[in-house]
């Protein structure tokens, strides 16, 4: 099969100049390379607050690759709500957890060989499949963005606003449900604290302050973005 | 640009993803680990969208709705995971989640928990919320 298809390879590569790499191709394999190694430092550092800022390198590259892809209006996007809240959000709950400041030496479980077998076994699958099958495909990043706001604002309320409303009413459902679990759980803590005074003293005082910042936080970053959207929409 | 940039950078993200979540203990390494697995997709779908939009004409830019979509539900995800995890470190006092084995089957692991929950009147209140959590 591959001898088959060897000839397509070599015409196309005639025709692109496979190895005569871009500018655009450059630039992404440098950021790739960034980001790449930004994630490995996440899911590998001892210090769970440095994980927290490594995924912040992480997934700003990821927004790079996303602009230098003319996908603009998903990179502000994943700039605003990954970079913006959701690692705040990460940060919140490692302080509201009491994660150690400097290295943890529990971080990792003891399986970490076993998950590093699983992981390279699958990255060796998927990167083997994937080069296999799309080894003539090229994208054609010229011409007009494939995905500026305008192109991306238009698709998304012409063919996508059911899917897009039923988002909403997720959101709500999320943000109802991240109120309902901090308030179960406060009500639980009164009769909880007679049985506190046998574990450490520390569980009772941490429950006051951190409950009134813990659920707000959800429904901040969860409802801008809807809104924000359904301003947009508002405008065309 | 060749196609095989994106998807085998997603493809590489998506394998570190995998292995933080099966390796990390603490739950919100594991959050992140989930981010970064999800952005490995978003990637794709982006990757995707912008090589046939122009190669089939395809206007209806499904793999950029699917990735605004997919933002939203991380974010809502992330908002109710931490929600779960710091109900869980409260009721606990620890976000370990080598250490919360009570659904376990045909474990010993009753014995070292048993010292610390002998009073047993915060365990069904607990499965109770854990219920509620999962509902």
């Amino acid at each position: 099969m591959t001898l088959a298809q060897a000839p397509h390879g070599f015409l196309a590569q005639a025709q692109q100049g496979f190895l005569s790499p871009t500018g655009v191709e450059i630039a992404f394999l440098l950021v790739g390379l960034v980001t790449f190694g930004a994630a490995i430092v996440t899911v590998t550092t001892r210090q769970l607050v440095h994980a927290a800022l490594w995924l912040v390198v992480a997934l700003g590259g990821i927004a790079i690759e996303y602009l230098l892809l003319t996908a603009e209006f998903i990179a502000w996007v994943q700039v605003l709500i990954y970079v913006g809240s959701v690692v705040v959000l990460l940060l919140f709950g490692l302080m509201l957890t009491k994660a150690p400041i400097g290295r943890s030496p529990d971080a990792d479980s003891g399986n970490s060989w076993a998950a590093l077998t699983v992981a390279v076994a699958s990255a060796a699958a998927l990167v083997w499949v994937v080069v296999d099958a799309f080894r003539t495909t090229w994208i054609d990043l010229d011409g007009p963005a494939a995905g500026s706001t305008k192109a991306t604002g238009e698709s998304l309320f012409q063919h996508w606003v059911l899917p897009f409303e039923a988002l909403s009413v997720l959101l709500l459902a999320a943000l109802v449900g991240a109120i309902v679990l901090s308030r179960k759980a406060k009500a639980t803590a009164d009769p909880a604290k007679p049985t506190g005074p046998p574990e450490p003293t520390g569980p009772p005082e941490p429950t006051g302050p951190p409950e009134p910042t813990g659920p707000p936080e959800p429904t901040k970053e969860g409802k801008p973005t809807k809104e924000a959207k359904a301003a947009k929409g508002g405008n065309p | 640009m060749h196609l095989a940039y994106p998807v085998v950078l997603s493809s590489l993200l998506f394998c570190t993803g995998l292995y933080g979540v099966l390796a990390r203990r603490n739950a919100i390494l594991v959050l992140m680990s989930v981010e970064l697995m999800l952005n490995a997709v978003n990637l794709n779908l982006v990757a995707f969208d912008v090589w046939l939009s122009k190669a089939a004409d395809e206007t209806l830019h499904s793999g950029q709705a699917l990735t605004l979509f997919t933002i939203t539900i991380a974010a809502a995800e992330i908002g109710i995971g931490l929600a779960i995890v710091l109900a869980v470190h409260r009721n606990r006092g620890t976000a370990d989640i080598d250490k919360l084995r009570d659904t376990a089957e045909g474990h010993e692991t009753d014995g070292p928990e048993g010292p610390d929950e002998a009073t047993g009147a915060t365990d069904p209140a607990e499965q109770t919320e854990k219920a509620e959590a999962t509902a």
